[in-house]
């Protein structure tokens, strides 16, 4: 490298990044933990019954923050992918490997909340509005990701397919993000936006956004986890990993 | 604080199959996630030792 101050690339190969994954997964799982509390308490005792719904509308403290994670991780797996794509970089591969089936269960659990929200609040299970087709479109996504890297054999030709149909998927996001503006959906429009204020209470809000943050630190916790196992497999017959502590002992 | 019981409480003012069915299977998925993440972990560091293993065992 060069003398820059900087270095860019520093924890770009999995053998230095391994160590520092290690590192971070405690203080993840500690954030979450305490966002957890946090944001239940709130999401039970606190937040009062709404006037239309009860206490139904208490599924909202799990299915917002779940849909926001699934399009969120669909957009950092994105990344990681088209990166380790255009700069050849196995460690991106191992991150987008390591993120979709968390994503994937957050789809699920977004689809599945919603749901169990619909059927009391709209009288069904499931409606092909375009939010929840979307939604489900992401899911399918997440899914195809996993089984396409799977059905590939060398895993850098699989990183470079996954990449690619990652990439190509990137499109669904904003289609789900502004589905309810574009279309006449069933599904409610965005009571949360940058550029108002948010049309809900303020303890409903706030223990939405502490969930939200809650599940954002497991995401990472889990994917870090997961990550570290890519990086084992992936890099088995290398020297670095035959002279890990864990191996050794 | 909302709940006057445990009742009231567990019966969420009639939507209890809703937002326990919710709230299960959400903790559900949150806590084999990452224990099927450990177990994937164990598997790999085991084969590694085990590779380790029958490497030095061939060298003798």
């Amino acid at each position: 490298m060069n003398n820059r101050i900087i270095n860019w690339f520093k924890f770009a190969s999995p053998q230095s990044f391994y160590p520092l994954a290690s590192r971070m997964i405690p203080w993840f799982w500690a954030l979450a933990a305490i966002f957890g509390v946090a944001g239940l308490w709130i999401s039970f005792f606190v937040a009062p019954t709404d006037a239309v719904q009860g206490e139904g509308y208490r599924i909202i403290f799990i299915h917002v923050p779940a849909s926001w994670m699934s399009m969120f991780i669909y957009m950092v797996m994105a990344a990681w992918a088209g990166l380790g794509l255009v700069l050849n970089t196995r460690l991106s591969g191992m991150m987008a490997q390591a993120l979709a089936p968390t994503g994937a269960l957050m789809a699920f659990i977004s689809l599945w909340t919603g749901a169990f929200w619909g059927k009391p609040m709209w009288g069904t299970w499931w409606v092909w509005d375009a939010r929840l087709t979307s939604e489900l479109i992401l899911f399918f996504l997440y899914i195809g990701f996993i089984a396409l890297q799977a059905a590939i054999d060398d895993p850098r030709r699989a990183d470079k397919a996954g990449a690619i149909l990652a990439l190509v998927g990137v499109v669904n996001v904003p289609i789900i993000y502004f589905s309810v503006k574009w279309w006449n959906t069933l599904h409610q429009g965005a009571s949360v936006s940058l550029m108002k204020s948010p049309s809900m209470a303020k303890t409903m809000l706030l223990g939405m956004l502490i969930m939200a943050l809650c599940f954002w630190m497991y995401s990472i916790a889990v994917a870090l986890m997961r990550v570290r196992a890519i990086i084992l497999e992936r890099e088995a017959h290398t020297e670095w990993i035959k002279e890990l502590r864990e191996v050794k002992s | 604080m909302n709940w006057n019981s445990a009742e009231q409480f567990f019966a969420m003012g009639g939507y209890a199959l809703y937002v326990w069915g919710s709230f299960v299977v959400c903790a559900v998925i949150m806590v084999m996630e990452p224990i099927l993440a450990k177990r994937r972990q164990k598997a790999i560091l085991l084969a590694l030792r085990r590779e380790r293993i029958a490497e030095e065992l061939d060298k003798q």
